[in-house]
């Protein structure tokens, strides 16, 4: 059976939820990246849109204005979050924002916030922004539109918006961690092995 | 044919075959994804290769750009000397960039540096970005296409190595960046390698090397050895899809390489991501054209 998580998600939704679990997201989900989380935890300044129990997505869509004014979201997929990871935490804590979802992996401080705060990050599969774009019903605002296409706050209305692979959770998992600790043991005799037949300098 | 008339005829064709690229993958890579989607046991991996399937359908079908970073705009140019409208590439090339990002449409991706701000459509200053070679005796223009996304260019690295350091240290060098940096490209990748003297040349190789098909090989043999060496054994580590593990890490791995000075060993990695989103095209002098990436194409 699918599980969805609704906005305005809070702290007990986030709880029963382990790393490497598939949730679909119904509700509001905010595009978020590089500059918005510089505004507000650099030069804080007030994000213009209201994250407490929503979630943000490290995106930078092409979005298309209609005819009639309004934008249609075109093509969305995730961007890498590593990038927001200087400000992760403070995000959390600052906005209340429940969900975070984005590509590959986040550090150790978004991991503490993520069990500070209760919130959890999850991956949207790479490269799929098409199929993003179709699960969303409406872009009903645009925030800080003087960032340009990419950076501006896109304010979307989803449903059943996945499937998003839970990668840290409440409770101090980081999956991808995990993972590289497993590639790490694995990558050293792999490499012995490979050396051993490359010594063309003789 | 006037210069004119010339010029906006190959601004029209690259601007309607870069578009074409952002929405369709070329043959080599989709055959690709294929079989490693069938190959593949884990269940969680199997469900990211599922949606990848999913989204290249519904692009084709929306006749939308099926990642939203369509990425910096490169043309690798290998030109013929005798193609009688030369001059008139360049211009031709910004032109059709700044229509394809109508057209696509495409994501604006050029910041002016140390301006920081967005042109809006894609062009700027050296943007697009042109790579040129000279073929003699030819006529004709051979163009690769890439849209340099952020999240496979990130991974990018280039070192000089000392010669004690040997070919060891090549695969070494590889393995690290593509364990490390490469988990967040977007995997399974496309490896890129140059081995060269210096950085900027081994660099400039191992983008050369992503323009090659999947399942080619060097034409040297101990380099066509180390190719297979470097993609069973980064296979072997099991990145998986997105990095979050399966059978497979790597859709192949590709090295382009020159000779080099004794004291030097000067290597590269360039990463391609899944939606490794080239394409290549044969522009004759008497501007007819010919697709070579996506069979069947129309523009």
């Amino acid at each position: 059976m699918r599980r969805t998580l609704t906005t305005p998600i809070k702290d007990e939704d986030l709880e029963s939820l382990n790393v490497g679990d598939i949730v679909y997201l119904t509700g509001h989900l905010v595009t978020c990246r590089d500059v918005a989380h510089r505004r507000l935890i650099e030069l804080k300044r007030e994000l213009p849109v209201d994250l407490n129990g929503l979630a943000i997505f490290h995106a930078g869509p092409i979005v298309r204005k209609k005819d009639d004014g309004n934008f249609e979201m075109v093509s969305i997929g995730p961007t890498t979050s590593m990038r927001m990871e200087k400000f992760e935490k403070q995000f959390i804590e600052q906005t209340g924002v429940k969900l975070i979802v984005g590509k590959g992996g986040m550090g150790p401080e978004t991991v503490e916030g993520c069990q500070k705060f209760k919130a959890v990050h999850a991956v949207f599969p790479g490269g799929c922004a098409v199929v993003a774009a179709t699960q969303v019903e409406e872009i009903e605002r645009a925030e800080w539109q003087d960032l340009g296409m990419p950076e501006t706050l896109w304010v979307n209305r989803v449903k059943d918006f996945g499937p998003l692979i839970i990668s840290i959770d409440t409770k101090g998992n980081n999956l991808f961690e995990q993972n590289k600790e497993i590639f790490d043991v694995k990558k050293a005799p792999i490499l012995e092995k490979i050396k051993s037949q490359v010594s063309f300098i003789s | 044919m006037d210069t004119n008339v010339a010029s906006q005829t190959m601004t029209d064709i690259m601007a309607k075959f870069t578009a074409y690229v952002g929405k369709h993958l070329p043959n080599d890579i989709t055959d690709k994804l294929a079989e490693l989607r069938a190959k593949e046991t884990n269940v969680l991996a199997t469900e990211i290769y599922n949606a990848m399937a999913q989204n290249q359908d519904l692009a084709n079908k929306l006749d939308r750009p099926s990642c939203q970073d369509t990425g910096v705009i490169q043309f690798f140019i290998a030109a013929g000397a005798n193609f009688p409208y030369l001059g008139e590439v360049e211009e031709a090339l910004r032109a059709a960039t700044i229509e394809a990002t109508k057209k696509g449409p495409l994501r604006h991706n050029a910041v002016e540096t140390f301006d920081e701000k967005n042109t809006g459509d894609n062009t700027g200053s050296r943007l697009p970005w042109l790579d040129w070679e000279i073929v003699p005796g030819d006529d004709s223009l051979t163009i690769d296409v890439y849209m340099a996304g952020g999240g496979c260019t990130l991974p990018g690295a280039a070192k000089v190595l000392m010669p004690g350091e040997g070919y060891e240290g090549v695969a070494q060098f590889v393995f690290d960046v593509i364990t490390n940096r490469g988990v967040n490209a977007c995997p399974p990748l496309l490896v890129g390698v140059g081995v060269s003297t210096a950085v900027e040349t081994a660099a400039r190789l191992s983008k050369k090397a992503l323009f090659r098909q999947v399942g080619s090989h060097h034409p040297n043999a101990k380099a066509a050895k180390m190719e297979q060496l470097l993609e069973d054994g980064l296979n072997e580590v099991g990145i998986g899809p997105q990095g979050l593990t399966g059978n497979a890490s790597v859709m192949g791995v590709n090295i382009e390489s020159s000779a080099r000075h004794p004291s030097t060993i000067g290597v590269a990695v360039s990463t391609g991501c899944w939606a490794h989103r080239r394409g290549k095209i044969r522009i004759a002098a008497d501007l007819s054209y010919e697709i070579f990436s996506h069979k069947g194409a129309v523009l």
